[in-house]
């Protein structure tokens, strides 16, 4: 029997707000939980960035039609071949969300986690809690 | 208390030889310590889905008539090949067989990315996120477990959306997701469960269905238009097996042209008014209960609809088949890891015997065990999708039987 201890974790998860519809975008309201560990204006700041490079990935212009024309054209052979713009700028926010990780959320003992690893339902944020258990038996 | 024998771990220490592969803490486990190796998401997929080469391709657990499906188009377009086109070729134009080998390859194509592609499904809730939810909806701070309410109401575009919650999947559904019975998960912009190509029809696949059927169509009706000029041009020569066969196509088109020009027609202006078959089915917009309700998706432009589902961007898959699992969550134990204090902090941690104000998950995320709580699904999905079924297969039960019983009764006239 050693004494050891052990981190436990939480996590807070901001969730979707679909008040624009289907298209992909996360609630900006601050949840409580996270009051005492992180200011209000960079968790904004975050999110909002979030939203708006999931705005430029389901963006319907000009680039997206060519795009859909093209893969029509060639009976949609050319997924296989080639990255769609909506997996390039996931690859942009996940080194986003690597820098925030590494500059404002670490040293705050948080970790924020990539909304596609949770099927685009929710923002997660997990924390530590530094604790010390001692465990008999 | 079980588990009670652990080691502290010395992260400099870590690289000692142990039979395992990814380098688990040293736990003195008294289970089986057998070599483990690094399991892929889709092997422990919780639908009823199956998968091939790997995880890369995913169809539904029945299959429906897929092969139906395939075998009735390659025989025909067989046929047409070699019966028809060298006649034509001779006398009208060598563009026939150009035009009908396109067609082919784009319908096969189609078909074959419409069956093999994931429509869309959403990944389960894990455990954290479902205890989450049902913290926020359990206002009174009650401790006496209820279920958590059904539905949820939101405001999209000025129209009020109700989202229901899966039992199955441990969360509110987005908007137009339907959870879909016989694949057992739910499907964004799940459009029906399409048993000709053996798959969900969702947000994903939507297009290469559309462009399916679409295409087929046109497949079909320029075989009856050239086995018709084929027959007309030959004129006399009424007999034999080639005949025989020529009828059959005949007879294959014909029924086809109807049913999927019918299909086509009916998803072109589900795609002009960015509507899906099960909102159309259930009436969600047409403003049946007399409120004034319409498609909060639409974007009131004909124009733009089609665009927008037909060649706005392409979703990636949420399911990550190919992603590996995490080690501890493939052990399928519960037991206590001591956390390495890195950026590795993604791993789940469980603690046996922790506070109670901390979400404690000791079973698998992608485990499935059926708890006492969990209501039986909405019956009304079960019924249309059940209903749906029921017409796909009567359809192509009675369609069966008519062709067969053609295309002998031709075999036999042809011999008179």
């Amino acid at each position: 029997v050693r004494p050891r201890s052990a981190s436990l974790v939480t996590k807070v998860f901001i969730q979707r707000d679909y008040s624009e519809g289907t298209v992909c975008r996360f609630q900006t309201k601050f949840p409580p939980e996270l009051d005492s560990r992180i200011e209000r204006a960079l968790l904004d700041q975050t999110v909002k960035t979030l939203n708006s490079y999931y705005v430029e990935a389901e963006k319907i212009g000009g680039q997206s039609y060519l795009e859909g024309c093209l893969a029509c054209a060639t009976a949609y052979i050319i997924f296989l071949c080639m990255e769609t713009r909506y997996e390039k700028v996931l690859r942009k926010i996940s080194s986003y969300i690597q820098e925030q990780n590494e500059k404002i959320y670490a040293p705050r003992g948080l970790l924020l986690t990539d909304p596609i690893e949770r099927g685009m339902r929710v923002v997660s944020f997990t924390h530590l809690l530094p604790l010390s258990l001692s465990v008999q038996g | 208390m079980k588990n009670c024998e652990y080691q502290q771990i010395d992260p400099q220490a870590l690289p000692t030889p142990t039979p395992t592969p990814p380098p688990h803490h040293g736990n003195d486990r008294d289970e089986k310590e057998q070599p483990r190796r690094p399991r892929r998401k889709w092997e422990v997929f919780p639908g009823k889905n199956r998968f091939f080469c790997q995880g890369r391709i995913i169809v539904a657990r029945q299959s429906g008539v897929l092969p139906l499906t395939l075998g009735l188009i390659l025989v025909t377009s067989g046929l047409f090949f070699i019966f028809d086109c060298p006649f034509l070729v001779r006398h009208l134009t060598s563009c026939i067989p150009v035009v009908g080998g396109v067609l082919f390859i784009f319908v096969v194509i189609t078909l074959l990315q419409t069956s093999f592609t994931d429509p869309g499904i959403l990944p389960r809730a894990t455990p954290d996120e479902a205890a989450d939810i049902e913290k926020q909806i359990d206002n009174t701070g009650n401790t006496s477990y209820r279920p958590p309410p059904r539905t949820k109401e939101v405001l999209i575009n000025q129209q009020v959306v109700k989202l229901k919650y899966c039992f199955t999947c441990k969360m509110f559904r987005p908007p137009r997701t339907s959870h879909c019975s016989l694949c057992d998960n739910c499907v964004e912009r799940f459009d029906h469960h399409c048993p000709w190509v053996g798959n969900c029809v969702g947000k994903r696949n939507y297009r290469f269905f559309y462009t399916f059927i679409v295409s087929l169509s046109f497949l079909t009706a320029f075989i009856f238009g050239c086995v018709t000029t084929h027959l007309a041009l030959r004129a006399q020569g009424g007999k034999g097996l080639v005949f025989a066969l020529q009828e059959m196509e005949l007879v294959i088109c014909f029924f086809s042209v109807w049913s999927i020009l019918g299909l086509s027609g009916f998803h072109t202006y589900l795609v002009a008014s960015n509507l899906t078959t099960n909102e159309d089915i259930k009436g969600s917009w047409s403003g049946k209960s007399g409120e004034d309700v319409t498609n909060p998706y639409s974007h009131r432009n004909i124009f733009v609809n089609c665009c927008s589902v037909l060649c706005g961007p392409m979703p990636p898959s949420l399911i990550d088949r190919r992603g590996f699992l995490p080690t501890d969550e493939s052990a399928q134990t519960g037991s206590a890891d001591i956390e390495v204090p890195a950026l590795a902090a993604k791993s789940e941690i469980n603690v046996v015997g922790g506070s109670s104000q901390l979400t404690i998950g000791l079973q698998e995320p992608f485990s499935h065990a059926p708890t006492p709580s969990q209501l039986p699904p909405n019956l009304f999905l079960n019924l249309t999708e059940a209903l749906l079924l029921a017409v796909a297969l009567t359809q192509s039960a009675a369609w069966l039987t008519v062709m067969s019983w053609f295309s002998f009764s031709c075999l036999m006239l042809s011999h008179i």
